[in-house]
């Protein structure tokens, strides 16, 4: 039994099929990477699972308690976190809040009126906080406005954003779209750092295949909508229908 | 000091030493001078400074903060002086509770208006908040001053009458609102040379409680509900998958800016007895807009500033006229003299809304900002000036 | 039954004004993207088309008539319009008579000109800022608009008639055997609106650049993307927009005598019927418009207000709010346009 377990999940567009028949099992402490082919639904699937749309059929188990029908603050707070294709964080904002937001967010719950109290006066946060960006190594960074930053940066924030909430679960949507090498490169250390250290799962939706087999422990790999093969990396590479199906295509 | 860091204390100390000197610093010149058109302290007008001053806050933690702009804020002014006058009419001419029942009621209309409203946002929110003011002013000129549930007494607006209850009235109370038999209308002018000073009760009572809603608001702005009322702003995808919910950290803002609006209305009422619904006409809602913007959205002081601006200068423009402008082109000669008059002419007087309406825009477009942007600019190139000469340095080292 | 109908008609004109106006408002939603708090303005605009005009026809030179004199004994100062001397007296009585339907030839060009000035020099600019500013922005534009016409046309309402022939009553249900008294100019206002609706939707439909400008408003973005020069195309929507709702107001002005505030009352109204018809969607414009045109003259019925005191003033909002929390996306509105 994973942590999430997803079941027959389906999904319809007027007359588009965009899932079928999902399910997936993501075991807890591990690395799952979901790939395929554009338009093999991997997004329409994320989005079921954090409450952004709700599929026509089947199931969504996180943790033995089903997600479906609850917001996405509800989903999580319940322990799911989502890093975006393209970073989402609050770009008015200066380095340092950004980061105390999450803190604020899993001491207090989703809403809790604390208006005349100083938020720098909030030492638990401020701390947390504080430690967070050491962590990801962007401390000089505090002050500065979020969205003046490298797009590298904000990848950084973002999942240290996530990691704040202490997620069971971590969400990311292609999180190396559009990057150079070398940040490329670094947030897979991170994620690597990340996975080893903390207590954490961590599902991912990737197209660049350097990053799933330097990350993934278990590999699902989806097209038009369905599964078509859930294994480890060193079998996925070989196996002929993922070829045919996705792999045969970057290659060409 | 008061839970506040120095910059904040020091800003809360200017507006102290502001509101509470206002008397002298807005009568700088001598009471028979020419120049004593220019004055701006008396009582009514300084009472308007103010109770707009609290409005304005208000608006401005909706609006600066969330980012979600009313156009309908009006409607809670005007509930909050209906209220204020009931009191008055029904039980006692003191202020206190009168004011409480306004921010009261102001408080539960805003939590059935911002809980329908803020199901949508951006257009649809400020369209449906206009709906609404809009409704509110048609129910309070017409449908709720019928012979039969005379509730806001229509055009004519809600006042005292001789023959009204006031259940608590007693001999030797004041016959207009007071605070504890402190008539809101006593006033002690103080004669220095050719100067002339008013200090007003009511207007004290309007300052101490700016003084007190605009500390409320720093606390507000500083605090980690501030924090996400920001954060609602800047991104509401990210605040939603950070586990926050925003629907009610911004009811909350609403109402509060909602209570801000009441306590204005309630005070209006309170310096005049009277209670009429143009108060809520979207025209208010709009000149609260104005003024929150002009001042300078988002930031602490701007409303204030924005407020006192446009009624400054409403007051001052609208009592310009062509013989004032003859006297003031007199150097020129006669055929420019007639010709600058006859160009300055429509935006004085009754034009005062054309001049507000061109200011408005051009802040808009030019000064996001508002006021508050424009003294920072202002103070930078100042300061780089300075050091230009100093130095001999061209730039800030960058931020 | 024939009082049921003569409210639906009373409704119609209204609506008519609503319609036109909401449908101007669509276009510039779903093309630009703009949210225009000045459009009422532009009505208002339209409407004092009609006042100049017909001051421009009477402007009149004065010759003293020996043969009259006034009740002094002093010999009467005569004015005639010059284009009673220009035209011989009856054409030029006829003309002046005709004033508000020959404002519409004025009115195109100078509300073409006036959207042509607006969008370049002031909306083009905040496309890419947010709907707060551009709502702030237009709303500025809209009162320096009502305050500049106040200036000149003062503070009162100006009477406007209509030409003589289409002065009066009709009995529209003659043909049919009903008794449905209504006035003239009304009917040809709504005939008019119909005409101007119909050949909006046929531009958008049947032209080229109807074509394009559809595309944008579902796709902004991909039509650019295909070298096709969408904002000279904007621009021009804009421009037509603002004509819209200028013949609207010229045509208008018989009806109810123009006043610098007229755009502004006119304005909410409209936004209301925008949202309840779906923004975005041009026949839910123009469906809500009508729609809540009647439903007012309904609820302004003695029977109406007698029971619920004041609920012609209401019920518009009423509905507007109601509509809104069960269809969001109001009647016709289609997802993801405008919505945020």
């Amino acid at each position: 039994m994973g942590i999430l377990e997803v079941k027959d999940v389906g999904k319809r567009f007027g007359g588009l099929q965009a899932l079928g028949d999902v399910n997936l099992s993501v075991k807890e402490n591990s690395v799952h990477a979901i790939i395929g082919p554009n338009g093999a639904g991997k997004s329409t699937l994320l989005n079921c699972l954090v409450g952004k749309l709700i599929p026509d059929t089947g199931s969504v188990m996180f943790d033995g308690q089903s997600v479906l029908g609850r917001s996405p603050h509800e989903i999580n707070q319940m322990g799911i976190s989502r890093v975006f294709q393209t970073p989402e964080i609050f770009g008015d904002l200066s380095v340092m809040e950004n980061m105390m937001i999450p803190c604020f967010a899993k001491r207090d719950g989703s809403f809790r009126m604390r208006a005349i109290e100083n938020t720098m006066r909030e030492k638990d946060v401020v701390e947390k906080a504080e430690a967070m960006l050491v962590d990801m190594n962007m401390a000089d960074k505090r002050h500065m406005n979020a969205a003046s930053m490298s797009r590298g940066d904000k990848r950084r924030l973002e999942i240290g954003m996530c990691l704040a909430q202490e997620p069971r679960l971590l969400l990311l949507d292609e999180p190396t779209a559009g990057m150079a090498r070398a940040d490329t490169n670094n947030t897979i250390d991170l994620l690597k750092q990340i996975s080893d250290e903390r207590d954490i799962t961590i599902a991912i939706i990737e197209h660049d295949m350097h990053v799933v087999f330097s990350l993934a422990q278990r590999i699902t790999v989806l097209a038009q909508g369905t599964p078509l093969v859930e294994d480890d990396p060193e079998n996925i590479k070989g196996h002929p229908k993922v070829r045919e199906a996705y792999l045969g295509e970057t290659a060409a | 000091m008061l839970g506040l860091n120095n910059k904040d204390t020091k800003l809360l100390i200017v507006v102290a030493v502001l509101t509470l000197l206002a008397p002298f610093i807005l009568n700088p010149f001598p009471a028979g001078s020419a120049m004593a058109q220019f004055n701006a302290g008396y009582p009514d007008l300084m009472q308007r400074f103010v109770i707009f001053g609290i409005f304005a806050i208000g608006f401005n933690i909706l609006f600066g903060l969330t980012g979600y702009l009313s156009f309908g804020h009006a409607a809670f002014l005007g509930i909050g002086s209906y209220a204020a006058v009931w009191i008055f009419k029904l039980f006692t001419y003191n202020v206190v509770p009168a004011i409480a029942l306004a921010v009261i009621m102001a408080g539960l209309f805003s939590v059935i208006i911002g809980y329908v409203s803020l199901r949508r946002s951006g257009i649809y929110f400020s369209i449906l908040t206009l709906a609404f003011a809009q409704m509110s002013f048609a129910l309070a000129y017409s449908v709720l001053s019928n012979p039969k549930f005379n509730l806001t007494n229509g055009e004519t607006g809600l006042q005292v009458y001789a023959d009204d209850l006031q259940m608590f009235h007693r001999e030797g109370l004041p016959d207009l609102p007071h605070l504890f038999g402190l008539s809101m209308r006593s006033t002690y002018n103080l004669d220095i040379g050719a100067w002339s000073f008013s200090f007003n009760a009511g207007y004290y009572l309007c300052a101490v409680v700016l003084m007190l809603v605009f500390y409320l608001s720093i606390r507000i702005f500083r605090s980690p509900f501030g924090l996400m009322l920001r954060a609602i702003k800047s991104n509401q995808t990210r605040m939603s998958y950070t586990g926050l919910n925003p629907r009610p950290h911004t009811l909350a803002a609403f109402v509060i800016s909602g209570m801000y609006a009441g306590l204005a209305g309630g005070l209006m009422a309170a310096m005049d007895p009277l209670a009429g619904a143009e108060r809520m006409q979207w025209t208010a809602s709009g000149e609260v807009v104005l003024m929150t913007i002009l001042g300078g959205t988002g930031t602490l002081i701007g409303p204030v500033l924005g407020a006192g601006f446009i009624k400054y200068f409403e007051n001052i423009f609208s009592k310009i006229n062509d013989s004032i402008l003859h006297e003031w082109f007199a150097f020129l000669p006669d055929g420019l003299e007639n010709f600058m008059v006859f160009i300055v002419h429509p935006f004085v007087g009754k034009g005062w809304h054309l001049t507000l309406g061109i200011l408005f825009m051009l802040v808009v477009i030019f000064l996001p900002g508002g006021l508050v942007e424009g003294g920072q600019r202002i103070g930078k190139w100042i300061k780089n000036r300075g050091k230009a000469k100093d130095s001999g340095a061209t730039t800030e080292p960058a931020e | 039954m024939d009082g049921l109908i003569l409210q639906i008609l009373n409704g119609l004109d209204k609506g008519s004004a609503y319609a036109l106006i909401a449908l101007g408002l669509t276009l510039i939603f779903g093309t630009l993207g703009v949210v225009n708090f000045a459009h009422g303005a532009l009505f208002m605009i339209g409407a004092f088309c009609a006042v100049t005009i017909s001051k421009i026809l009477n402007i009149s030179y004065e010759v003293i008539d020996p043969n009259q004199t006034d009740f002094l004994g002093n010999p009467l100062k005569v004015k005639t319009p010059y284009v009673e001397s220009w035209f011989g007296p009856e054409m030029g009585a006829s003309i002046i008579d005709w004033s508000v339907p020959l404002a519409i030839l004025l009115t195109i060009p100078v509300m073409m000109l006036i959207g042509l000035i607006m969008e370049r020099g002031l909306i083009k600019h905040f496309y890419n800022r947010e709907h707060a500013d551009q709502i702030l922005v237009t709303f500025g534009l809209a009162i320096v608009l009502q305050e500049i016409i106040k200036y000149y046309f003062g503070a009162n309402p100006i009477q406007t008639p209509p030409p003589e022939a289409l002065q009066g009553v009709a009995n529209v249900g003659a043909a049919i055997g009903m008794d449905l008294p209504y006035p003239i100019w009304r009917i040809v206002y709504f005939c008019f609106s119909l005409g101007i609706i119909g050949a909006v939707f046929a531009f958008l439909q049947f032209t080229t650049f109807g074509m394009v400008v559809r595309a944008g408003m579902a796709d902004r973005e991909t039509v650019g993307l295909l070298g096709i020069n969408i904002d000279r195309r904007f621009t021009i929507m804009f421009a037509i927009a603002a004509a819209v709702a200028g013949l609207a107001g010229v045509m208008y002005a018989p009806i109810n005598p123009p006043n610098y505030h007229m755009g502004m009352d006119f304005l909410v109204l409209s936004f209301v019927v925008v949202v309840v018809g779906g923004m975005g969607s041009l026949p839910g414009a123009v469906l809500a418009g009508f729609m809540l045109g009647i439903l007012e003259s309904f609820a302004s019925t003695t029977w109406a207000t007698t029971t619920l005191p004041g609920i012609n003033q209401i019920i518009i909002y009423l509905v507007a709010i109601i509509v809104l929390l069960t269809r969001p996306r109001g009647l016709m509105g289609r997802k993801g346009v405008m919505e945020e």
